[in-house]
């Protein structure tokens, strides 16, 4: 069947990436869940990664690098209905969007984070990136790595994130599952996705994630904080699946006074003349 | 009391009856200077008496030295002045810090157990306070003298100080009555000896007209533009329109959102236009340095934008509580690449009001940024003026609901896409920070898709440039010198002018400074002298007339200690 937000065409990725791998996860993961496609707005920053909507046929806000969370919630805010969902690198999320990202955990829009973590800079050919390990050698880090990388889980599950997830490209179909999860999720959810860069690390290659990675068993309990964090902090092996829901958070845009009275999105409502003359008259 | 207010030295003869009176409070930061204006303002206004107030502070929340001037007229006042008729000191600091203002006219008074001053007139406002029960008392003790001093109605003074106490209970609403009316007593006594020698006429319509000051008067204005939605970061003096428009979202249903820095508030403002939103965003220099990496943005996915920049000196933290019109060259400038926009400088609230009214408007139809530049003067700054007429205003929207083949950045005569929203319609909206398709898709078409893009882009500009607002001739259209001048100056130059009452000089304000409007050269050609009046160092706006006129703009009068302008000041200039 037709996938109504597949679009076909060429992209600017390598032969091989994995970016591929989540484009087709995301692909179906939409599609499963009936989502139209006028329903949908896509938000990115800047790099490889966050030109991913454009092969997709949504709506979509392709903003500055490292600012795709910001303008996510501005939408959230003028149109609470539609389905935001962003896409974007490690090092866009990470790094130069390293304080929204923190905020906006704190902020809460119900929002859909799907970030690919290839451990390295791909657009600017090859340099660290936040998540990039100790030891990697780049053009730049020509002695190796020696900043601790972030660990976006446990940052997350830190700041009380409602829901943290991390996925692969290369097991499709449980991340596929969990980023459906993640879309039905009311509140800031975060999937980070393991990927191969074919082009600039040859150490974190696919062999190299499906060796270091395995899935959280069934039994556990992604309510438990203190066990999510603890299981977040496991380095090797690293876990994937559900580590943390926290169903119990205020979302930013239901708590805004614009919406305490009417549901409707900003751009049907019109300015109510008679208020502000009583707001003028106050100030007799 | 009658010996500690007496001192026949200090009396004045009947020609030197004031129809206005200049108060300065000043003291320490929360020594309760604002509590004593926000009660006495209010009383003043509505028992029929024109004021202005304005108020100079240091970045601090305790100590310091702060003051606030209020000046209370029979005719309309709207200006920063130099002279003191009246100053109460709450302690020893104020005297040096206002020394340059007091002169031996000014009436000093206060309490000899905390202000020392060789010619003060003693009023023992802390004794009576104690007597009352509480030393608090003694700020409505002074708002009493200065009420009783401008022979205010009593009864209008003690309703106001009922409302302003009634949650804290029917005692303390007594006492602070109970206070109001001994300090009335004394300013009574103050008045008849002409110690303060004034008679200022009331003019019972005042009590109609609205008490605003400037960020107030920028967050209406706001919402009457149909503004929905306001993003910020604190910081001063832009915080007053945030502030503002926080205190009416219950009441409107805006989205009020303070945001992690000022990169996060312009993205998010941004996010927010492109969904549907008529979102505002308020800061200074320094946090608008922060967006204008977003207002590139804004200029490259041709999104609309209201920016409301109050300004303060800079470089850097600057004088964060003072005022200067530094950042022209910022706004004018700010982003990288080529993009048009739109720049407002208001000239008085009324001003402010419908600038930033016009402002969504315009942001919304041109698919550009507009900003308005104001300043910590001006923000600060309130007086009376008649209730503004809205009954004619329109909030023009100019989306479209989108179908399957719309294109955000469709190419047409004029440049104006159509602009639609997501979730509107059955059509994708796709807007691209990079140079894009009319899809608004990556493209690298050097010579087919950017060029044209770029001139879609250039064409607005144009569009704007024909509709930008005119300049404003105050004064003789015949005149030998022209003053040209832009925002919060104007009300000065306008009470310097009128003191000096000569029709060979006009006065040319600027409501809108960029673009800036076609009429500019044939106003200057008309004049034998220009005179540039700017509160920055260097005179941006005069460089900016001087680059698109050709004429040179030699003589001006520039002002960067931190302070506006002072009608004395002007007068001096206009005098030469």
């Amino acid at each position: 069947m037709e996938n109504i937000f597949d679009r076909k065409g060429e992209t600017a990725w390598c032969q091989g990436c994995g970016n591929f791998g989540i484009r087709n996860i995301v692909l179906k993961a939409l599609a499963e869940l009936g989502l139209k496609r006028n329903e949908v707005v896509y938000v990115s920053g800047i790099g490889q990664a966050a030109k991913a909507p454009q092969y997709y046929d949504v709506s979509y806000f392709n903003g500055l690098h490292g600012r795709s969370l910001p303008p996510a919630a501005g939408i959230k805010a003028a149109n609470p209905s539609l389905n935001v969902i962003i896409e974007s690198g490690d090092g866009d999320m990470y790094g130069e969007g390293g304080n929204h990202f923190i905020h906006a955990i704190r902020r809460n829009p119900n929002i859909t984070v799907i970030v690919h973590n290839n451990m390295v800079y791909g657009l600017t050919k090859g340099q660290a990136s936040p998540t990039s390990r100790i030891g990697f050698q780049t053009p730049i880090q020509i002695n190796g790595v020696s900043e601790t990388p972030i660990n976006p889980l446990a940052l997350a599950i830190a700041l009380d994130a409602s829901f943290v997830a991390r996925g692969s490209a290369g097991e499709p179909e449980k991340t596929k599952d969990i980023i459906k999860r993640a879309i039905s999720h009311k509140g800031f959810a975060l999937v980070d996705v393991f990927q191969a860069c074919v082009s600039f690390n040859k150490i974190n290659t696919h062999k190299w994630f499906k060796e270091h990675t395995y899935f959280l068993e069934d039994s556990y309990d992604y309510k438990d904080k203190n066990m999510a964090f603890k299981r977040a902090l496991e380095e090797d092996p690293m876990p994937l699946g559900i580590f943390y829901i926290n169903e119990n958070k205020t979302v930013f845009e239901d708590n805004l006074a614009a919406y305490k009275g009417s549901k409707e999105p900003l751009y049907k409502r019109n300015t109510d003349m008679g208020k502000l003359k009583e707001l003028l008259e106050a100030k007799k | 009391m009658g010996k500690n207010i007496a001192p026949k030295s200090a009396t004045k003869k009947d020609s030197n009856i004031l129809s206005e009176l200049i108060i300065v409070l000043a003291g320490e930061a929360g020594q309760g200077i604002q509590s004593i204006e926000s009660i006495l303002t209010g009383v003043i206004k509505n028992d029929g008496f024109n004021i202005f107030a304005t108020k100079e502070y240091m970045s601090r929340v305790r100590g310091g030295v702060n003051s606030t001037e209020i000046r209370v007229s029979s005719s309309p006042v709207r200006s920063h002045t130099e002279r003191i008729d009246l100053l109460i000191p709450l302690n020893d600091d104020a005297i040096p810090h206002l020394k340059n203002r007091i002169s031996s006219k000014t009436v000093v008074i206060g309490d000899n157990t905390q202000v020392h001053y060789d010619k003060l007139v003693n009023i023992p406002f802390q004794r009576m306070a104690t007597e009352l029960g509480d030393a608090i008392y003694s700020n409505i003790i002074a708002v009493g003298v200065i009420c009783g001093i401008l022979k205010v109605l009593e009864e209008k003074l003690y309703i106001e100080i009922k409302t302003k106490f009634i949650n804290k209970g029917e005692e303390v609403v007594a006492k602070n009555i109970e206070a109001a009316k001994s300090g009335y007593a004394i300013g009574r006594e103050l008045n008849k000896n002409k110690i303060v020698n004034c008679v200022i006429a009331k003019n019972s319509s005042i009590k109609d007209d609205i008490l605003i000051n400037g960020s107030e008067a920028v967050a209406l204005g706001a919402i009457a533009g149909g503004c929905d939605s306001v993003f910020a970061y604190p910081m001063t003096p832009g915080t007053g329109v945030f502030t503002a428009l926080a205190g009416y979202s219950n009441k409107m249903g805006l989205v009020v959102e303070q945001v992690e820095d000022e990169i996060g508030v312009m993205n998010m403002a941004l996010g927010a236009w492109y969904a549907g939103a008529r979102a505002i965003v308020s800061t200074s220099g320094g946090g608008f340095a922060l967006m204008t990496e977003a207002i590139s943005l804004a200029g490259a996915i041709e999104s609309p934008a209201v920016v409301h920049l109050a300004q303060r000196p800079g470089p850097a933290t600057g004088l964060p509580t003072r005022t200067e019109q530094g950042d022209f060259n910022l706004v004018l400038y700010a982003g990288h690449g080529f993009f048009p926009r739109i720049i407002f400088s208001p000239g008085d609230v009324k001003e402010a009001f419908f600038l930033t009214q016009q402002a969504f408007n315009l942001a919304d139809k041109y698919q550009v940024p507009v900003f308005i530049l104001t300043d910590q003067y001006f923000t600060d700054s309130y007086y009376n003026i008649q209730q503004f007429k809205i009954e004619s205003l329109t909030v023009e929207k100019n989306i479209v609901e989108t179908n399957d083949s719309y294109k955000r950045y469709l190419l047409t005569k004029n440049g104006i896409s159509p602009r639609g929203i997501p979730g509107f319609g059955t059509g994708t909206v796709c807007v691209d920070s990079d140079e894009h398709t009319e899809e608004g898709r990556i493209t690298e078409d050097l010579d087919g898709v950017r060029l044209k893009m770029a001139d879609k882009r250039m064409k607005k500009l144009n569009l704007i440039k024909k509709v930008a607002m005119k300049p404003v001739l105050i004064g003789n259209k015949k005149y030998k010198t022209l003053i040209i001048s832009w925002g919060s100056n104007c009300n000065t130059i306008i009470e310097a002018m009128k003191i000096i009452n000569n029709r060979d000089i006009s006065f040319l304000h600027f409501p809108q400074v960029y673009p800036l409007p076609k009429v500019t050269g044939a106003y200057l050609k008309k004049a034998k002298k220009l005179i540039l009046i700017e509160n920055n160092q260097t005179g941006q706006f005069g460089d900016l007339i001087q680059m698109e006129t050709g004429i040179a703009l030699t003589n001006r009068v520039l002002k960067y200690n931190g302070m506006p302008f002072s009608v004395e000041e002007l007068k001096k200039v206009l005098e030469k």
